[in-house]
């Protein structure tokens, strides 16, 4: 018990640092990587919560694809690195007026989390299904009561195959 | 599980089976062999066709989530005739227009396999994948020229915003599901019907964000941004096919979600699909007077007509049930034709889809002329055509309900509309040509096809007694 709360608190850090290395960054490529490490740390307190297939899908799905598209965004748009000395401080939204609406804003959503947090205290945790979210249940539901969802999903993805085919395919071919 | 249990997606497998092969055929055709790649997709939706019938009075169910009762059979039925339509109307135009066939049909017939599932679904969750399968053969379709700027912008904007109004569809269904714990259509209607929750705010929003959704998807004002432009921008055939095939499958799906499973929530959502229903009526039809495109023109009569349906929806009485799929089945024939028409009179250098191409029309094709006067008819309403019987069940079911003034603005806008209708006739038959190429002439299976569909309007029109009786029929399996 002691150490999955080491390492709860282990991967929370990762998370949390993550996150806020995000918007620390000045150049946006260090952003989307800093990112991949929050998601990282997020999928490692999945693994912790016995909610293994989420932690493969965080990563595949957002540390993965997400993110590599986020990547080509970045570069495609040639965002270069910001500086502190440029910014543009007469914009409207530096007046004090908007500020201290923002620091409302900030606060209150603070004080609902902590209020969020506080209400669901242990109680509700044990109503928590760990087996839920399990790989073998998972795939049992797909392939029993969404087996034909499944299925039609194949056809969804030809036609989107076929769709980029014809439309990113050359010309007069 | 026996064979019998695979009963109810027979239809629906001959599409797929056959938009495989259309796909399959394109690949291993050699460069410049010459391939009845249309044949396949005619097989394919008479497979789908002969199926459906056979398939009657059965109410078999597959899978636990496919249903084939006699509402969505007929709905099948519909689409079988708009794609047989469509495909017929596409073979004399898509090479003319440097389509590439095995592509387009292909696209064409997966776009059928998501509508029929959609109507066909009895559960949120394959609603939404059949909705998206639509969709996106459909987003494709509308920018396949793409030599023509306008097709590739037209493609993106439907694209984007489509996916925004799915975005609301999928939440919507997620709300279904926090509520009653199923997307089962008949198990959340009970849970709702059960627990009484017509007062949980997740069921209203639940409710909103799937008249969104589904509103976007017949084109209903105001979610209609998208469609002028859709319309306008895609192939003339794709334009009829998307404005029958898309509007049917969405308006089946919208009635069979809202009668079955939301039905206890009645009084909720008649205030809002009202405003939206006079809203889209008015809008279609006074926007559409000032069009100068035919195109456009007849996008605007399609939003139009999409309110009209809204009216059998919220009249949904044993009148307004019936004449929703009669309203659909004439709809569907006389606006493919009119829209087939628009394709076969272009050439490969004019669209020839401006009010001024159809000057004097009736001196240069006469036949055409004549045949595009009815359809231009039906869509008016006027005797005897499909479209009088349909807009006279309609209304008819909203007075028995007692919703005057939906049945009176729903009059007064397709008396509106019947200005822009005769404009087109008109300037077939009372003005002279002007310097402008003639288009070409149109004859074999496309003209067979147009007269068919012509027959279908009348036959409609004048004796509606035995479509109406089998939409009574199908109508009641299952509301």
């Amino acid at each position: 018990m002691a150490s999955e709360l080491l390492l709860f608190y282990l991967f929370a850090a990762i998370t949390v640092a993550g996150a806020v290395a995000v918007i620390a960054q000045r150049n946006p490529v260090y952003s989307v990587m800093a990112i991949v490490g929050s998601f990282c740390g997020l999928s490692g307190l999945y693994v912790l919560l016995e909610a293994p297939f989420v932690a493969v899908v965080q990563i595949i799905i957002y540390a993965g694809a997400i993110l590599v598209l986020f990547l080509f965004t970045v570069m495609l748009l040639n965002a270069s690195r910001e500086d502190g000395a440029e910014w543009d401080r007469t914009h409207p939204y530096y007046r004090p007026g908007p500020t201290r609406v923002g620091g409302v804003l900030a606060v209150l959503l603070l004080g609902q989390l902590v209020w969020a947090v506080t209400k669901i205290g242990g109680a509700g945790v044990g109503d928590l299904q760990p087996a839920a979210s399990s790989v073998r249940l998972l795939g049992r539901v797909l392939f029993t009561d969404y087996m034909f969802a499944f299925e039609v999903t194949s056809i969804l993805i030809i036609a989107g195959m076929v769709g980029a085919v014809v439309l990113a395919g050359k010309k007069g071919n | 599980m026996t064979s019998s249990d695979f009963d109810a997606v027979v239809p629906v497998i001959c599409v797929a089976l056959a938009g495989l092969f259309a796909m399959l055929a394109e690949a291993f055709r050699a460069r410049g062999e010459k391939m009845p790649i249309g044949g396949l997709a005619l097989i394919g939706l008479v497979g789908a066709g002969v199926a459906s019938v056979l398939l009657w009075n059965r109410t078999a169910t597959s899978f636990g989530v496919v249903t084939a009762d006699n509402f969505s059979l007929f709905i099948n039925l519909v689409l079988v005739a708009v794609g047989i339509l469509t495909v017929v109307f596409s073979a004399a135009t898509i090479e003319r227009d440097g389509i590439p066939a095995g592509e387009y049909y292909a696209l064409m017939l997966f776009a059928i396999v998501g509508m029929m599932l959609m109507v066909q679904s009895s559960d949120l969750l394959l609603m939404f994948l059949a909705l998206e399968t639509m969709s996106i053969a459909v987003y494709v379709l509308t920018g396949i020229r793409r030599d023509q700027a306008n097709a590739t912008e037209a493609a993106f904007k439907y694209f984007l915003l489509g996916a925004f109004a799915s975005a609301f569809f999928l939440y919507g269904i997620a709300f279904i599901y926090g509520v009653t714990g199923t997307t089962h259509l008949e198990r959340a209607g009970a849970a709702i019907a059960a627990q009484s929750m017509t007062d949980n705010p997740m069921l209203l929003i639940a409710v909103g964000l799937l008249i969104v959704g589904f509103a976007f998807k017949v084109a209903a004002v105001p979610f209609h941004m998208w469609s002028p432009d859709a319309y306008e921008g895609a192939p003339a055939v794709v334009t009829g096919f998307m404005s029958t095939g898309v509007k049917a499958a969405a308006v089946a799906a919208f009635a069979r979600v809202f009668l079955s499973a939301l039905g206890p929530l009645v009084d909720d959502w008649t205030p809002v699909l009202w405003v939206i229903a006079v809203l889209t009526m008015v809008v279609g039809t006074v926007v559409g007077v000032s069009q100068t495109s035919i195109k456009r023109m007849l996008a605007y009569s399609s939003i139009a007509h999409a309110g009209y349906l809204l009216v059998a929806i919220i009249a949904a009485n044993d009148v307004g049930k019936a004449s929703l799929l009669f309203y659909l089945a004439s709809y569907a024939v006389t606006n493919v034709g009119a829209f087939g028409i628009i394709a076969l009179l272009g050439s490969k250098e004019h669209a020839n889809d401006e009010l001024r191409d159809y000057a004097g029309l009736a001196h240069t094709h006469p036949g055409l002329a004549a045949l595009m006067t009815i359809f231009l008819l039906s869509l008016g309403g006027f005797p005897p055509t499909a479209g009088f019987i349909a807009k006279w069940y309609a209304f008819s079911a909203a007075v028995t309900e007692g919703y005057y003034w939906l049945a009176v603005i729903g009059f007064l806008s397709s008396v509106v509309s019947v200005y822009f209708y005769l404009r087109i006739v008109v300037m077939m038959y009372m003005t002279e040509r002007d310097a402008r190429p003639v288009p070409p002439p149109v004859r074999g299976l496309a003209m067979a096809g147009l007269v068919v569909s012509v027959l279908a309007v009348l036959y409609l029109g004048v004796l509606p007694a035995q479509v109406i009786s089998w939409a009574e029929q199908s109508i009641a399996t299952i509301f």
